[in-house]
């Protein structure tokens, strides 16, 4: 036979999608493992982060330190490496029971892929916060203190209601961004929708065909989403006009 | 503490610099009597407004000291919030909490605050709407209000918390002119019921009339202090005069 240097790469390979009726529940379970596992990371994210984030606008140094200091540690390392050193450091140390729920989910492994996942995604979401914060005007505080209402009652009545509409949207960009990035977790031998696609490849030879699918899916799932925050972004955007 | 008669504010040996570099008071002295009115005029960036902000501790002096009924704002551990409860501030931009309602604007502070229960604060709230003419807007949001209605509403706010003194941070300056009236009537009352007033401002025309004595700043410093009429009509400072010129 002839060698044909783009073989692999024949529409027939992208999309021949013939595994699918036999191997559809790796993509319908990959894809319920990245939603959990991206939600839920998220989620345990937002109050470290909130916590992050006021330490970094605090006047007190060493906790502004820390709080600068950790962002700066999670923002600048790739995060296949904290999720190595968080499973094989910290995980090694505590000991998580193999115990599976909803019949596909280990917790010996999703537990520390949400502890690694939530605690790189608190020093992102720490940063859209603070420049939520820093988005509500200076007057807002003045104004709550100047009427006698403690810092601290200030921020929680005045600020940070008005500085959700600056967060929500933001936060659910994070979404997004973890739903791709969670893919990384694959390595770790966590059953989300990429180790679905590599394990129906590495068993059916087909090498190409599952990531497209793979990539399909992501794509349903974000761009969709991604096009639903942005109608909202303009919608809060045109009723903040005053 | 010292206090003369009844002196109700006093600044002493004021100075404020910001990032160690612009001298923004350099060794102010100021003293408020109850139930006094005091102006402040100036031209812009003359240190009138951060004067102002030392006095509720908004800024905090680089140096001197604040008292307030004698007792030394400015001291080490003392606990702010509780003087600042009894020193209403009136903003340039109103500061308004957009989030909340009329009503919930004027009600925050005293319930948080634990000053009165919810009931009694919603009736002394729509008393102070019904006294200002916008009860009907209790229940709506500021963005729906004139700039003129948002700054009456920030006073009644302020009044809410039943302070001994009121400080105002140039309170025209930012509406248009056909509503600087109803603003200036307001305060114009507050005085006559005898209200402590500390007001920044650039209206000349309410500084002479309703001030009992008006202080002129440059430059970071006071430079003349003096009753409204001999201020306004025999200014001795050279700087006063110029300034004078220009305005009136």
């Amino acid at each position: 036979m002839e060698w044909n240097p783009f073989e692999g790469m024949s529409p027939s390979s992208f999309f021949n999608f013939s595994f699918l009726p036999k191997y559809l529940s790796f993509f319908v379970q990959g894809v319920e493992y990245t939603l959990l596992l991206s939600v839920v990371s998220v989620a345990f994210a937002v109050l470290p982060a909130l916590l992050l984030a006021l330490m970094r606008l605090s006047k007190w140094k060493p906790v502004k330190w820390f709080g600068g200091a950790y962002i700066a540690a999670f923002r600048s390392t790739p995060l296949m490496v904290q999720l190595y050193i968080i499973y094989y450091g910290l995980f090694s140390v505590i000991k998580v029971p193999s115990y599976t729920i909803f019949g596909f989910i280990d917790i010996s492994r999703f537990i520390p892929g949400v502890v690694a996942l939530a605690l790189n995604s608190s020093a992102y979401v720490a940063e859209i916060i603070r420049a939520g914060i820093l988005a509500v005007d200076a007057g807002q505080m003045e104004a709550a203190r100047s009427l006698g209402l403690s810092k601290v009652k200030s921020m929680r009545l005045v600020v940070l209601p008005q500085a959700i509409k600056n967060i929500l949207p933001a936060l659910a960009n994070e979404l997004v961004t973890m739903v791709k990035e969670s893919s990384i977790c694959s390595i770790l031998g966590m059953a989300e929708l990429i180790w679905g696609a590599k394990t129906v490849a590495n068993t059916t030879y087909k090498t190409l065909s599952p990531y497209v699918l793979a990539a399909f899916v992501y794509f349903l799932i974000n761009f969709p989403a991604s096009k639903g925050i942005e109608a909202i972004e303009r919608r809060m955007r045109r009723g903040d006009r005053r | 503490m010292e206090i003369a008669g009844n002196e109700i504010l006093r600044a002493e040996g004021v100075y404020k610099s910001f990032d160690g570099k612009v001298n923004a008071l350099n060794g102010c002295d100021l003293t408020v009597k109850k139930g006094e009115v005091v102006a402040i005029i100036g031209p812009s960036g003359s240190g009138k407004s951060t004067m102002l902000r030392c006095l509720n501790l908004l800024e905090v002096p680089t140096a001197g000291r604040i008292l307030f009924e004698g007792a030394e704002l400015t001291g080490k551990h003392v606990k702010i919030d509780a003087y600042r409860q009894r020193m209403g501030m009136v903003f340039q931009h109103f500061n308004l909490f957009p989030h909340k309602t009329v009503l919930q604007n004027i009600m925050l502070a005293p319930v948080q605050l634990k000053r009165k229960t919810k009931e009694e604060a919603k009736r002394t709230a729509l008393q102070l709407l019904e006294r200002i003419g916008l009860a009907d807007k209790a229940d709506t949001y500021p963005n729906m209000l004139s700039g003129g209605q948002k700054q009456r509403i920030a006073i009644v706010r302020a009044l809410a918390m039943e302070p001994e003194v009121m400080l105002f941070d140039e309170p025209t300056s930012a509406l248009d002119p056909e509503m600087v009236g109803e603003v200036l009537d307001l305060m114009r009352q507050l005085a006559t019921e005898g209200m402590t007033m500390v007001v920044v401002t650039h209206e000349m025309g309410f500084a002479r009339e309703v001030a009992d004595r008006v202080i002129f700043m440059d430059e970071g410093k006071i430079l003349e202090e003096n009753d409204p009429d001999d201020l306004f009509d025999h200014p001795k400072h050279p700087r006063t005069q110029l300034f004078l010129s220009k305005v009136l």
